[in-house]
């Protein structure tokens, strides 16, 4: 036998056993009671999130771990089953994932509005319009600068839907006064800013938004600027590993009185910023 | 802009007051990143020292492939493995997406090339420097290598202060794998990014110069260390 | 033979003579070149081997070559009868022009080398402590090697050649601008080396040092032994080596081709 220096023994044995220790400590971690919610930007924006769950954590012991991504990115991590539950605000989409079995049923959970926002300049004079469709032509005409999400999120379809409404493919224009950031609801809200272009927000990450400038809402209040937010079990039918029991649970509080009136009770600067509307609650 | 002096005056507030959330983003931090980067510094000193001390062929080639492996973008990590990790993926049945876990594992993916790729040049160099004397002395292959690892320890200890550099400023592998949940995987940069998404840029800001202030007494230990041993056994 | 240093060798082979060293028709190339081109030589036990030459007649080469650090592109080198070179190095000992030594202490220099060899702890140490008195390093056991000053390197670097016990000693321009004072620790060590049976090559530019070492002296030019005399009949001839050099055509260093 050799005598190697000694450092060199050392070296390798807390390099091993930090090594060890590390990939321990992150396997342990998976025995907690935890579900995890895939759910928007926007909602994680708003605030919502971190007024409400810690209540149900206290009251249950159960942590939601939220994941905020895009609505077409969590509709997609949920199939692959990387998620117990999902949160989100597209419910064309959401019921075709439940029709799928992807998901077990589709609650309706609260809703708020879409607002068009832009500078106080407001190069199309689009301020104060009732109709959303009629705003956008506008815009489209003298080519105002416009910021869309482009990221598939619940916010982007909707805004899709109403260019189908102004009768505008703005999609011809991409690059030009159109321009798609392919961010989050508040990444595309600075953008939107530093270019001082319009775009289109929910109103909850709108309100918690904290870099508007001189930045207001031009256009609120047209029904067809309603958002709707809805809750889904991931199916454990197809994703055994699904936590069904512990998120039920969750649906069945955020659902209920008590879910429903920390919602209704959430505000930001006096104003609510979602308004619960699930049929039971 | 106002932001400028607002965010100084909030990371100084931050710090003082000790406030309890943004010690666990800390600790997180560190804890991801050290980790990842001593996961990649075994892997990384392997491959660094055989090829800076083997000749065979296709050295040269796996010399490039590594040095262009150190500009792998941390969105396109963290997209292979999220989709390894995920519940669809091979490794699903781990359950490690979500986790700190999942997030070492691709910081280490991030982190290896840049460890195998710069130690390969400092132990490629010294061993240009050792090599007839090792083969003078007779000094078998397995010594030779520890020699050349042990006589570099200074300069590895740079390297994997450029690892832990990657490391703990990216932001791209960490959200996708990690998902920025609260509590459980929001670290500096996760955390950075999502204020910055609110539009508190001040706050972001002030998170941004903790993280320099982190890294910087990352290094500062790391220099003390080194000049303390030149002035001992080193030199 | 002085008993002070003699180890119990435990090599493998020790029973195979080194000596006589035989070189037959050695070549070496690098591309077109032919830096060693065409050496016969052999070499005894006892004697203290010169090789001196003008810069570029392949001097370090052929140390490089006979050490095994490098292999000949043509002819043979015979250590005895010791069918390998990787054998015979390990019973050899090469100190450089510019030592090479390890980022550590003195002290840890030469447990280094000592751990390749298979002594217990104490011999170890017992020899570590001998060597560093007799090259004057004791107090300077424990200091970084790399921050000492180039002739106190150069003594540590003999002082790791010879606490080996090697056989044969060589050495390559070892005290190359170095203090007189450690010129002086040096030769005297070599000389030491010398009375304890170590076989020296030394490859030097030094006429001085020549003539206070040399038993034998090899001339070389452009890669090809043009002397091979003792020392003694040269400098009786001439005063100095390259008085002979005249009849023998060998130029100064300084006169380029002859």
């Amino acid at each position: 036998m050799r005598h190697y220096p000694t450092p060199r023994l050392w070296c390798v044995r807390i390099v091993l056993s930090l090594t060890l220790g590390l990939l321990l400590s992150g396997i342990s971690q998976a025995e907690e009671r935890f579900i995890i919610l895939q759910s928007t930007t926007s909602t994680q924006n708003s605030g919502l999130f971190d007024a409400i769950l810690p209540r149900f954590q206290t009251q249950t012991g159960i942590e939601v771990r939220v994941v905020a991504v895009g609505t077409g990115q969590a509709l997609k991590n949920a199939r692959n089953g990387d998620g117990d539950l999902l949160l989100v605000h597209a419910k064309p989409e959401e019921e075709a994932f439940v029709a799928e079995g992807w998901g077990v049923k589709r609650y309706d959970v609260m809703s708020n509005d879409f607002v068009i926002v832009g500078s106080a300049d407001d190069p199309a004079g689009i301020a104060g319009m009732q109709e959303a469709g009629a705003v956008l032509r506008k815009i489209a005409q003298i080519q105002g600068a416009f910021i869309s999400r482009g990221d598939e999120s619940g916010t982007h379809k909707k805004e899709r839907a109403l260019w189908k409404i102004a009768a505008v493919d703005p999609l011809k224009a991409s690059g030009t006064w159109y321009r798609e950031a392919g961010a989050g609801m508040g990444a595309t809200l600075n953008t939107a800013v530093g270019m001082r272009a319009y775009t289109l927000t929910d109103r909850g990450t709108w309100l918690s938004f904290r870099n508007k400038a001189d930045y207001t809402i031009l256009v609120e209040g047209d029904p067809k600027l309603f958002n709707q937010y809805g809750v889904i079990l991931v199916n454990p039918a197809k994703h055994p590993h699904v936590k069904a029991d512990l998120g039920q649970q969750f649906i069945d509080w955020l659902v209920g009185p008590e879910g429903q009136s920390l919602i209704a009770g959430y505000t930001i600067a006096g104003q609510p910023l979602f308004f619960p509307n699930a049929p039971g609650g | 802009m106002q932001d400028f002096g607002q965010a100084f005056t909030l990371a100084f507030q931050l710090i003082v007051s000790a406030d309890p959330t943004l010690s666990e983003i800390i600790l997180l931090s560190l804890r991801v990143s050290l980790s990842a980067v001593t996961i990649a510094s075994v892997i990384g000193l392997s491959i660094g020292a055989t090829v800076g001390i083997l000749r065979f062929p296709g050295r040269g080639a796996l010399i490039v492939f590594l040095n262009a492996l150190m500009g792998l973008p941390p969105v396109v990590v963290g997209l292979l493995v999220y989709m390894t990790l995920s519940h669809a993926g091979p490794l699903g049945w781990l359950h490690l997406l979500y986790s700190p876990t999942a997030m070492i594992v691709a910081q280490t993916i991030l982190v290896t090339p840049i460890i195998a790729s710069l130690s390969r040049q400092v132990i490629e160099d010294l061993y240009r420097e050792y090599r007839e004397q090792f083969l003078s002395l007779g000094v078998p292959p397995k010594t030779a290598v520890a020699a050349l690892l042990w006589d570099a320890r200074y300069s590895l200890l740079t390297v994997a202060l450029a690892g832990f550099g990657r490391a703990v400023a990216e932001v791209g592998a960490v959200i996708i794998v990690g998902g920025n949940i609260k509590h459980v995987t929001r670290v500096m940069t996760t955390a950075i990014a999502l204020e910055t998404s609110k539009g508190d840029l001040a706050l972001a800001l002030a998170l941004g110069l903790i993280l320099i202030l982190i890294a910087l007494s990352v290094n500062t230990t790391v220099s003390l260390l080194r000049l303390s041993a030149s002035n001992s056994a080193y030199a | 033979m002085p008993s002070d240093l003699r180890p119990e060798r435990v090599l493998t082979d020790a029973a195979q003579p080194l000596f006589p060293l035989n070189v037959h028709q050695l070549v070496y190339t690098a591309g077109t070149q032919r830096l060693i081109d065409g050496i016969d030589l052999a070499l005894e036990q006892d004697s203290r081997t010169i090789i001196m030459g003008p810069n570029g007649a392949g001097k370090s080469l052929l140390l490089r070559l006979l050490h095994g650090l490098l292999t000949p592109t043509e002819g043979e080198i015979r250590w005895g009868e010791t069918p390998r070179m990787d054998q015979a190095r390990q019973r050899q000992a090469l100190v450089f022009q510019r030592p090479v030594l390890l980022r550590r202490s003195v002290g840890a220099n030469l447990r280094f080398a000592l751990k390749l060899r298979r002594y217990t702890r104490a011999e170890r140490e017992e020899r570590l402590r001998h060597i560093l008195e007799l090259a004057n390093l004791s107090h300077l056991v424990d200091r970084p090697a790399r921050v000492l000053s180039q002739g106190e390197q150069q003594r540590v670097a003999i002082a790791r050649a010879l606490v080996l016990e090697p056989e044969v000693l060589l050495l390559d321009e070892p005290t190359v601008s170095l203090d007189p004072a450690s010129v002086e620790v040096i030769e005297e060590l070599i000389l030491a080396a010398h009375r304890r049976g170590t076989k020296i090559i030394l490859v030097t530019h030094d006429r001085g040092q020549a003539r206070r070492l040399a038993d034998e002296i090899v001339f070389l030019e452009q890669g090809r032994i043009v002397e091979h005399s003792p020392a003694l009949q040269l400098f009786q001839q001439a005063g100095q080596p390259q008085g002979v050099a005249p009849t023998k055509h060998i130029p100064s260093p300084l006169e380029g081709e002859g």
